[in-house]
């Protein structure tokens, strides 16, 4: 393949990776907090059906952008409400608004479908785009994609080297001890929620409004990336770097589904195009398995050396989500 | 800072943790609270420092009263606490976790507070990497950078809540060594503590506290006599006890060493006789929970061997030595000993061996009301066990033990029970005793370990005392030993 | 929810859920320009209005009911079953199989149709314990491992549909080739539905049903749900039961996916769980997870599927306004049930 291509595809995979880069450091910053919110795969569909319609009656990319925020962070909210307030499950609440949001996205979109809107122009950075390799790779791309860069990095510095990033971690590991030193656990698991949920829902319009322009239905394509984003999050550890490099592995698997379909006729198109999401799931196992209940109990049973050589080798391969994730936070 | 409490009272629920409590401590004096578990300690600090509030009372600094409503308040105020498992961020640094809580900008000011946390150690000889993951760090070391913490944030009295558990005696040693500098420093410091050695050793006064009241208070020189008194009690008259008939050993364990993520066991040498009662003594978490999970077949010892009537049986599945007649039954009666949700009927229906695919639902009720008789539970068998009181979950779990049974582990069989419900449940296992079981038990009443047990075992930070005969064995000794004194 | 027996209160909470669900779903068709009561005469004409349609919703009725049973059991488990799509697809795909294995042999017509049954409740328990193994072995979350195997399953589906099973020529969207005419379960009279498929989904519920109040197997299921630390103690295998739970589910499934193949479609198409695997799920939130209301809850969903099929027709309307229904419906009693907990305990 003439490496002019593969630039080409790269940039394609960074290009069409952004939506699931909004939705997997949204939902990392809420999961952090200690929320799970399972809706994504409603949210993304929600958002993406209303942001492009919002942009194509009011002819507006900024607002049907601004309107995906908004749905998603309405959508979180509802989450944060059952589940910090009302106590009830986090799972059966998400799983309910993963099907509702689905379905309304269906229901309300259906007037719109086919309908051409408006679509984000492509936005090469004139000098950086000229740099040999590097240059068409990242710097030939449009604004939201610039934005998803950038959204890695400030999430990452926020999380890990601000004060109220520490603290954001602090709520979601040991809420106990948060609320000793002076924070509101709950509101702030309010407010990183509804925050994580406006980022989600700005993953349907880049969807909609930039890779793939349109509000098609059911043959967007667009159903199940909310699942495979919340598998990200856990494959990324809860760090934004290393999620955003597990979004891109999947976007590469995709890619790679469609470069060797013509070598490979007999498997159907669709089954390359499937192929990824199941991959990425199954590595859910390589960083889980320290993780198991079997575990302890075979350790006991090895000699004292090599018992706290592998212990130690477990800990360093885990990744361990945010001790609190799940569980509501009362205090007294 | 001088810290007064003025009649300072706590309920939880029907459990009045802190009765009328008025005390004074002044500053730069080390004042040391002594007591057993449940006696109140830990409760009337946490109102102190924010974290409960107390549904009476005053609290005054320096004469002035304050309210404090939350943790942060109290650290405004000069009032910082350091809890019996520190509490802070395991996966995060030292460093992080030293900055988070503080008031400051968006952007910590690494570079400074690095600066300051080093200075600031230097000056207690600790040698703590910034660096470093909380959850590498021991107890210790964690304690240290929690005392730090507050103390840079400002602290003018510091609250210590069993300080020494845990820890090793170099570092307790330098933990003393710090809390004289900070006390020559006009630090008003509160040290709670169950061991009477370190009490003795440190403070400067002790206040004695038994069963939410403020029973004594001390001056150096200390007798620990008097103090195991207002600890624990007066004695009360034992009962004639029975020699052990048989010396048929029913249970061994050779040189049996535990690991936990938080203390080791080593080599315990154990010969349990058929109808023996050995009772566990010692503070929560010094180790006896661990034995007798490990006599349960829950927990695999890390070396030795586990034999019931002369058979290897180290290693095996926990239902294993269920099916070869080890029962045990477990402290928190709801989380782990019954089912929410489920009625007595239930439960009974689950114990008993299994009759056929069908539950026969009028035979399971007629034995559930049998058994309700027998261990006189309030309750019906259709009540669900979370409405049934303490004391009648305590009897149904004994209820549901099969019989026969060679070996019972009891976790604090009477725990939260009125004297009545007490003695009843110990007729019943001494019944059993006469069959041949073998009971060991956990309990932190001295007078229940000393009346029922043949044997006694003290457990202080994982060590384990050599085997006491309860006879000759006097409250004072079992105390003493209890806070560590001897071992 | 449902405590033991109803109350006025709960009574109340609940009809106030279902009140709000309906305002819900009637501002979203205002905001959409739809007539609402025009919309929910058509569902109801549509789905009751006549026998045939009758017949139509019990058709949908039935792997429904199936489905739903199944998750029951992993309910009571503790489980959140989320792979049971895959599940049923793959007692679709094992029937397929088996028919095709057979279909040009001589053994009589019938048996051909059963050993299409079992091979599905197979299918189903397979890819079921899957789930389970990811996750006592793996420790890999229900919800993520059964999601994963839900999509291998589509792609295994279409894989088969365009692939080694594909019709003479070329392979299409369609399916595989529909299976002779004596290999389709018999049909009721002149209507869709087929009594063998209806049979068994009620033998499912009742086999349910009685599972979880009559056996020991289900008190210890409901025991291992509740607390499995407890159940451990008192002696109850707990691995073992959460790995029966799910190949019991798993056998219902892939029965369901039988009758799909066996009763309605006659051959393996894409998407042949029609989805009736989340769906299961959301009826066993509404209901409580009690047995009882499996049947008529699942009615009520399934007409409201086969009500909404003409909308597009009738009223240009997408016919996933059944599913705006339903989700509505379930999200504002879990809301509701919240509430009321909350004002009862802050009483």
């Amino acid at each position: 393949m003439e490496p002019q291509l593969i630039f080409i595809g790269l940039a394609g995979i960074l290009g069409a990776s952004a939506p699931i880069i909004f939705a997997v450091v949204g939902e990392t910053i809420t999961e952090r907090a200690g929320v799970i919110n399972l809706s994504l795969n409603g949210t993304i569909l929600l958002t993406a059906m209303g942001g492009f319609a919002v942009a194509v009656t009011f002819d507006s990319l900024w607002l049907g952008f601004l309107a995906g925020a908004i749905i998603g962070a309405l959508v979180a909210l509802v989450v944060a409400f059952s589940s910090i307030t009302l106590k009830q499950s986090q799972v059966a609440v998400g799983f309910i608004l993963a099907m509702l949001g689905r379905d309304l996205a269906y229901f309300l979109g259906s007037p719109i479908m086919g309908l051409r809107g408006p679509r984000v122009p492509a936005l090469p950075i004139p000098i950086l785009v000229d740099i040999p390799i590097i240059g068409p790779i990242f710097f030939n791309q449009n604004l939201p994609t610039y934005v998803s860069f950038l959204l890695i990095v400030l999430a990452y510095f926020y999380i890990f080297k601000t004060r109220p990033g520490l603290m954001l971690q602090g709520i979601g590991e040991r809420p106990a001890t948060a609320y000793v030193r002076g924070a509101n656990v709950n509101m702030r698991r309010y407010l990183y929620t509804i925050i994580g949920g406006a980022l989600v829902g700005l993953a349907g319009p880049v969807f909609s409004l930039s890779v793939k322009a349109g509000w098609k239905g059911t043959i967007s394509g667009l159903d199940g990336f909310g699942w495979i984003a919340l598998a990200i999050v856990i494959f990324g550890g809860w760090n934004p770097i290393r999620a955003a490099f597990g979004v891109y592995l999947f976007g590469l698997l995709q890619w790679l589904g469609l470069v060797l379909q013509p070598s490979l006729p007999n498997i159907p198109s669709q089954v390359l195009q499937v192929a990824p999401f199941p991959l990425m799931i199954l590595t859910l196992l390589l960083v889980n398995i320290g993780n198991a209940e079997w575990v302890d109990r075979f350790l006991a049973s090895l000699p004292d050396a090599t018992r706290h050589f592998l212990a130690k080798l477990l800990r360093s391969l885990r990744t361990s989500p945010p001790a609190s994730l799940g569980v509501p936070f009362e205090n007294e | 800072m001088n810290v007064e409490l003025k009649n300072i009272h706590k309920r939880f629920g029907a459990v009045h943790a802190n009765n009328g409590i008025c005390m004074v401590m002044e500053s730069g004096k080390i004042q040391g609270i002594l007591g057993e578990n449940g006696a109140g300690k830990s409760t009337l600090m946490k109102i102190l420092s924010g974290y409960y509030h107390a549904d009476e009372g005053e609290i005054r600094l320096d004469g002035r009263p304050i309210k404090i409503d939350s943790p942060s308040d109290a650290i405004n105020h000069g009032i910082g606490m350091l809890h019996q498992d520190p509490l802070d961020f395991p996966p995060m640094t030292v460093l992080d976790n030293l900055i988070i809580g503080q008031v400051g900008g968006i952007f910590p000011k690494r570079k400074k507070v690095l600066g300051e946390f080093l200075e600031l150690q230097q000056k207690f000889d600790f040698n703590l990497n910034p660096e470093s993951y909380i959850d590498t760090l021991t107890v210790g070391e964690r304690q240290q950078l929690e005392i730090l913490r507050l103390l840079w944030l400002g602290a003018r009295v510091l609250i210590l809540d069993e300080p020494t558990t845990g820890i090793s005696a170099a570092q307790k040693e330098k933990l003393f060594e710090t809390l004289k500098i900070l006390a020559g420093q006009g630090m008003t410091l509160i040290f709670v503590s169950h061991k009477l050695e370190d009490v003795e050793f440190l403070c400067d006064r002790i206040a004695v506290f038994r069963t939410g009241n403020l029973v004594g208070e001390c001056e150096p020189p200390y007798q620990t006599d008097a103090l195991v008194e207002m600890m624990f009690g007066r004695v009360v008259s034992l009962d004639e006890k029975k020699k052990l008939e048989t010396s048929e050993v029913c249970f061994e364990f050779k040189q049996l060493s535990i690991e936990d993520y938080r203390l080791e066991i080593r080599g315990i040498n154990l010969k349990i006789q058929r109808g023996e009662v050995i009772g566990l003594a010692g503070m929560e978490g010094s180790g006896q929970s661990q034995f007798i999970r490990t006599c349960a077949g829950l927990i695999r010892p890390v070396n030795g061997e586990v034999e019931l009537g002369g058979k290897r049986i180290t290693g095996k599945p926990y239902h294993h030595f269920m099916d070869l007649g080890i029962a045990y039954v477990p402290a928190s009666r709801l989380e782990e000993g019954l089912i929410p949700g489920l009625s007595l009927t239930d439960h009974f229906v689950l114990a008993e061996k299994q009759n056929g695919f069908l539950i026969n639902r009028e035979k399971a009720q007629l034995l559930t009301s049998q058994r309700i008789k027998d261990f006189n539970i309030k309750g019906t068998p259709s009540s669900i066990v979370e409405s049934l009181s303490g004391g009648n979950q305590q009897r149904t779990l004994l209820a549901l033990l099969r019989t026969p049974v060679n070996l019972m582990l009891l976790e604090h069989p009477t725990r939260g029970l009125d004297i009545e419900s007490s003695i009843w449940v110990w007729s019943k296992l001494k019944d059993r005793c006469k069959q041949g079981t073998g009971v060991l038990f956990i309990s932190s009443d001295l007078e229940e370990i000393l009346h029922y047990s043949e044997r006694i075992l003290v457990f202080f930070g994982g060590k384990v005392s050599a085997p006491l005969e309860a006879q000759h064995t006097t409250v004072d000794q079992l105390g003493q030993l209890i806070g560590g004194k001897g071992f | 929810m449902f405590k033991t027996g109803l109350n006025w209160v709960n009574l109340g909470f609940r009809g106030l859920a279902i009140l709000l669900a309906l305002v819900f779903a009637t501002l979203v068709m205002v905001f959409s320009q739809a007539p609402p009561l025009e919309a929910y005469r058509h569902i109801i004409a549509g789905s009751v209005g006549t026998t045939v349609r009758i017949t139509n919703v019990l058709v949908v009725w039935t792997p429904l009911i199936m489905a739903t049973a199944g998750l029951l059991l992993t309910f009571t488990a503790g489980l959140w079953n989320i792979g049971i799509e895959g599940q049923i697809t793959l007692g679709a795909i094992f029937s397929t199989w088996a028919l095709r294995l057979l279909q040009y042999s001589d053994l009589p017509p019938a048996l051909i149709m059963f050993a299409g049954v079992i091979a599905g409740a197979l299918g189903g328990m397979i890819w079921a314990s899957m789930v389970g193994l990811l996750k006592i072995f793996g420790n890999v979350n229900e919800i993520f491992g059964g999601l994963g195997l839900n999509f291998v399953a589509t792609a295994l589906t279409i894989w088969l549909i365009f692939g080694p099973w594909k019709r003479p020529g070329v392979g299409s969207m369609s399916g595989t080739e529909p299976f002779p005419t004596e290999l389709w379960f018999p049909v009721f009279l002149d209507y869709r539905l087929s009594l063998w498929s209806l049979g068994m989904g009620v033998a499912a519920i009742i086999l349910v049903y009685f599972l979880l109040k009559g056996t020991y197997f289900g008190l210890r299921l409901k025991a291992v749900g509740r607390n499995s630390r407890a159940a451990f103690l008192m002696g109850i295998p707990t691995t073992r039961y959460l790995m029966l739970s799910f190949l019991l589910c798993g056998a219902l499934a892939g029965l369901a996916g039988a009758t799909q193949v066996l009763g309605v479609y006659y051959r393996l198409i894409p998407a042949i769980s029609s989805g009736y695997g989340f769906l299961g799920l959301l009826v066993a939130m509404l209901i409580n997870y009690q047995v009882l209301w499996v049947a008529p809850v699942a009615f009520f969903f399934a007409a409201l599927n086969i009500g909404s099929i003409q909308l597009p027709i009738v009223l240009k309307l997408d016919s996933t306004l059944s599913g705006v229904l339903q989700g509505a419906l379930v999200l504002f009693v879990l809301i509701m049930e919240g509430v009321r907990r909350r004002l009862i305990r802050d009483r």
